[in-house]
Order: C-alpha cells, then structure tokens, then sequence
C-alpha cells in the first residue's frame, strides 16, 4: 500500500471550498510545471529601488575626481566605444572597476553577514563581530608582509586560509556540547581582539615601507582596483555565490532549531558547515582585494530585513542589493571626502552597532 | 505482519553510555502509540532514535520496509514528521510562513512554492484551527496557541506517521486536553501518531497502543485498557497507586496512594 493514499483528509478539511492562505501581504504568484514559487511584491519593489540607487550612485561616483567628468559624459565613455579616448580611459578603465568592485564587496559581505547572522539567530553574529574578519585581515598581512606575496590570489588565499582558522578556533572555543550563539558571538570578540592585536605586533616589528603598504590596504579603500584585480574576484565571487545558493532554503529552516530542521530533512551539520565555509569564503574573497570593509555585513542583512520586512536575515537577492547599495553610496561619499570607503562604512557602521547594541540591551532586560 | 514503522535491535547511545539497549518496537500502523515511563527510562532517546536525531550504534530503524538511515533525509521527512519538544520561531515570523516552512521536504530548487504547498498549509491551519491567527505573529501568542501552530507545520508537511515529544509539557491542563484532542482527531483521519507522555491518565485515555518503558526496557506493550494494572505502575514507576475505571472515558484511571493513605 502506497503512503500516501492512505491519507485520508480529516472530515473538517473535506471542504470543498477552504480559504485561501491569507500570507498578510502581497505575493506574486508564479506558477508553471516546473517553476512554482511565491514573491512577496515588497520584496520585488525593495529590489528595483535599491538597483536603482546602485546605478545612480555608481554614475555619481564615476564624476567624482581630480579629472572631472560630467553625467552626460560618463554615460556616453560607458555605452559608446567611439568617445572621446581620454574621458573613456578615465571613465572606463579606471572609475569603472572601482564602482564594480564596490557592488562586489558590497553583495559578498553583505551575504556572508546573511548567512552567519542566520545561522547564530543573532544580528550581532556577523563576521565583523565574530573575528573571521580580522582573521582573514591577519592572514593577508602575514602573506604581504611577513611573505611578501602581493598578488590577489596569494592574498586571497591569506584571507581564506586566516578566515577559515580563525572560524574554527572560534568554533572549536565555543563548542560545548552545544553550540550557543551567545558564546560564538563572546568568544569570537576575545579571538578578533587576539588576532588584531597580533596583526598590530606584525607591522611594528616590520620596516617602514612594509607597514605603510599593509596599512593602506588596511584601512579598506577600493580606489587603487582596475580590472586586473577585479576578474579573478568576479569569478570567485560568483563560483561562491552559486554554491551558496541552497543556503537560501535551508538556513532559515536550521533557524527553527536541529531538531525541527532535521525532522523537515535538512541536515544541521552539512548546513552549518557549508554556511561557515562559503561565509568565510565570501569575506576572504573581498579583503583580499579591498582590505577589510567594516559593518557591511553587519548592516546589510538587518536593514534588508526591516525593508522587505522578511523573517529572515538569510534572503539572497535583497541582502546582496542592499550590501552593494551601501558600499556604492560610501566609497561615493569616501570619493567626495577623500578617505578610503573603509572608513566611511566603520564611521556609519559604529553608531549603528551602538544603536543596535542599545536595542538587543534594551529587549533584553 | 511486520508494521512500516519499527525499531529492530536498536542501542542508542549519549557519548559512549547506552540508554537504551538492543531494543525492538513495532509501532502498530494507524495507531496512536504513546510512550511512558519514569524520568531517564529512555522514552525521548527512543524517539529521537525514530527521529533521525540519535543514529543507532546497534540495529536499524525501518521506514516502510527501508532503512531509515539509508534514506534521503527529504525523502524520510516526506513520510515521517516530528513535533520536537522546543523549537525556536524566528523573530518576527508570522503563523502563516511559519507553517509553510513545514513544506520544505516536498519543495525544490525550482519549486520553491506551489499551489499544493498552499493547500496543505491551509488544510494544516484549518484542521488545528489557527486559520484565523494566519497574519499573527508566532511571538504573540499564547503557549496553547503556538504549540497548536507547531503542531499545524509538523501537519504541512503530510506525512504517514509523526512523532510528538512530551507535545503538553508546559501547557495549562485545558490545553492540554485540547491538544490530545486534536491528536486524536488527526490520529481518526489516518495519521499513525507515536507521542512520548508524562501524564499516564492522558495516555490511557488517548492511546491505541501503550508503550511502559524503564531502564531502556520495555516493560509492558498494548492496549491501555488490557496492561495497566496497579502491579505494572508500580513496576514501571515504584508508584503504590490503585487503578479505577476512568467514569468519563471508561479507560484506566491511576491514583497515587502517597503516603498518607497507606
């Protein structure tokens, strides 16, 4: 006998005509024989808006500068190969990587915050906070300047080496019997302070020249970053973005709990351990190219959530947008001031994680 | 006649100590089986070993003449569902998408939501009446209410049998009744139900097939009516009680002695 004939419907449900799901808000409805899914309208609506303001803040951005380039001027070095050679070079090979860069680190932390603050049921969980930053930024500098390997890939390799260790001392100290987020989020402040404290100790006892190299890429600046830099980070970008992909799905079920999570057939060990690799990975991937850029993914992920009013910090495409949107507006901001975006996002950043320390405080007591 | 849901020779273990040893349990299909038995007997081990939650070291569980753990986890969560005994709704989740996170095993990639998804959580929400609560937020509510909640996303997801572990615990006793009522409504439409119990009057009343464990062992196995005896309570629990027939539902009824009466 087959299981699921033996399913006979209670005799409340044999109504013919039962309600609708009322989902208390709007959705789109997509449905084919191989495609079904359900899009709340505010989510799709949140999405263009912040698409929007990426493209409008990028334009700005590329106007910005010693040599100045109006908007008309930008958009046709940009659509139009047959421009004027200078204004196109200027434009296009230079301004260009720079606003793409910042939509790439933007959208990688911004996922990466997604993904671990999911998966400790804590804004506070973001990589920033819990040391797999400063341990990526430790293991860039100890390939700069204690190796002397400058290339992005050797750098990437730091970061995700650094990053990955760094995560698993933080697990492995945390670990016990259970793993509560609290004790994440407290265990990995001591390792991220540890770390930077070392990283310091590594550019005091180096020469001048070396310091002041680590210390630029250090303060997070997308401004030296041309295409050559860029394509190697696109394609571990993406690679990492897709693979990632299913984590969409299945974080926000682990969120439930293990055993909830087990019982809807998601396997909390596999996920945990997929999620912190591909979340470091995402980190490791932008501190190697642009140094650390704080509070993104801290951010990202929470204001997203309060946009598109999601139950989800975990919600790929609007986290992604928004994280892309806010680092484009920064290094935009950081173009007009003239100081690297790194600092931009950790001024913004900082008021933001008081305000949000105050809260979780706030609710707490 | 062997049952789909069975445990064959199974040890399961907290690191290294077995709790419960070399232990077999046919659940009889379309029953409502309720496990009982003093603190420690076993009884949520058993379970979380039906679950998936705790891997046998010994013997297997079988799912419908297959091996539990040779299954897919979505392919054993299609057929088998659980009502853990805490589960965390996340912040600012409304009762709606809550059970819809029920559907998981039967989506994909591709099909993220279908109209089949959308009938089964409305027939869950109906049939543990929190349709009207749909827009709520699961924090807002009461604990009889969330509880019935949990109990519609384990619904959702349309399973054969589900198992209910210690569902009442921390429920007031009129949602408590409430709650083994809508049990035993879901176990009369054709769900086979396998609920680990506290409260031996609520399985004697509700259960099809009663489970008695202790040490890992179990003790007694079958109707309520026929195994609960003043000897077997006081086997299972070292409890000096009388039992009487339940006036209301003409089950067993346990009373305690204490030590007054002796």
């Amino acid at each position: 006998m087959s299981i699921d004939q033996r399913r006979a419907p209670s005799p409340d449900l044999r109504t013919p005509d039962l309600a609708p799901v009322d989902h208390g808000r709007r959705l789109l409805r997509l449905e084919t024989s191989r495609v079904a899914a359900l899009i709340p309208v505010r989510a799709v609506v949140v999405s263009a808006v912040l698409v929007a303001v990426i493209i409008a803040a990028g334009l700005a951005s590329m106007t910005i500068g010693a040599y100045e380039v109006d908007f008309p001027s930008v958009i046709r070095a940009i659509v139009d190969p047959a421009s004027d050679p200078d204004i196109r070079q200027v434009v296009f090979e230079w301004r260009l990587p720079r606003v793409l860069f910042a939509v790439l680190c933007g959208a990688a932390l911004a996922l990466a915050g997604g993904i671990f603050q999911s998966l400790t049921r804590n804004p506070l969980g973001s990589p920033d906070i819990i040391g797999f930053g400063v341990g990526a930024q430790f293991g860039v500098t100890l390939m700069m300047v204690v190796l002397e390997l400058n290339t992005y890939m050797f750098k990437a390799v730091g970061a995700l080496v650094g990053g990955l260790i760094t995560a698993l001392l933080v697990y492995v100290l945390a670990h016990r019997n259970t793993l509560s987020s609290f004790r994440l989020i407290i265990v990995g402040i001591g390792v991220s302070a540890g770390l930077g404290s070392l990283t310091s100790w590594i550019l005091i006892s180096v020469s001048v020249e070396k310091a002041m190299m680590a210390a630029t890429w250090g303060a997070g600046s997308l401004a030296s970053l041309g295409f050559d830099q860029l394509v190697p980070a696109a394609i571990v970008f993406a690679v990492v973005a897709l693979a990632s992909l299913p984590l969409n799905r299945t974080l926000p079920v682990l969120e439930m709990g293990d055993d909830a999570a087990t019982a809807l057939g998601v396997s909390p060990g596999r996920t945990r351990l997929s999620a912190m690799v591909f979340g470091v990975a995402l980190v490791a991937l932008v501190t190697a190219a642009a140094g650390p850029i704080s509070f993104i993914a801290l951010a990202a992920p929470q204001i997203s959530q309060r946009l598109t009013r999601s139950n989800t910090p975990m919600d790929t495409v609007p986290v992604m947008l928004t994280g892309a949107a806010l680092v484009v507006v920064s290094d935009t901001l950081a173009q007009l001031v003239a100081v690297p975006v790194g600092v931009v996002t950790v001024s913004v950043g900082g008021i933001y994680l008081a305000w949000l320390l105050a809260a979780q405080y706030a609710r707490r007591s | 006649m062997t049952t789909l849901l069975q445990a064959r020779d199974i040890t399961l273990s907290y690191s290294d100590t077995p709790i419960v040893s070399r232990l077999t349990l046919e659940v009889p299909d379309d029953s409502f089986t309720i496990i009982i038995g003093p603190n420690a007997c076993g009884k949520s081990t058993l379970l979380r070993g039906f679950a998936r939650l705790l891997r046998p070291s010994t013997g297997t569980v079988l799912l419908d003449g297959a091996e539990l753990r040779s299954l897919k986890p979505k392919d054993a969560a299609k057929k088998l569902g659980l009502l853990p005994q805490s589960s965390i709704a996340p912040d600012g989740i409304t009762v709606a998408d809550l059970v819809g996170r029920g559907r998981f095993p039967h989506q994909s990639a591709m099909r993220t939501w279908s109209s089949t998804d959308e009938r089964a959580v409305a027939e869950a929400m109906a049939a543990t009446g929190v349709t009207d609560l749909s827009r709520r937020l699961v924090d807002e509510l009461s604990g009889g209410q969330r509880q019935r909640v949990w109990v519609a996303m384990a619904l959702a997801q349309q399973t054969r049998h589900l198992l209910l572990d210690e569902p009442t615990t921390f429920l007031d006793i009129a949602h408590q009744i409430d709650l083994m009522e809508l049990f035993a409504d879901l176990h009369r439409s054709g769900t086979t139900l396998v609920a680990v119990l506290h409260d031996l009057n609520h399985a004697a009343r509700y259960a099809t097939h009663l489970v008695a464990m202790r040490d890992g062992e179990i003790v007694a196995q079958g109707d309520p009516r026929e195994i609960i005896t003043a000897e077997l309570v006081e086997a299972v629990y070292d409890l000096p009680c009388t039992v009487i027939t339940d006036p209301v539902s003409g089950t067993p009824l346990v009373l305690p002695l204490g030590r007054r009466t002796r």
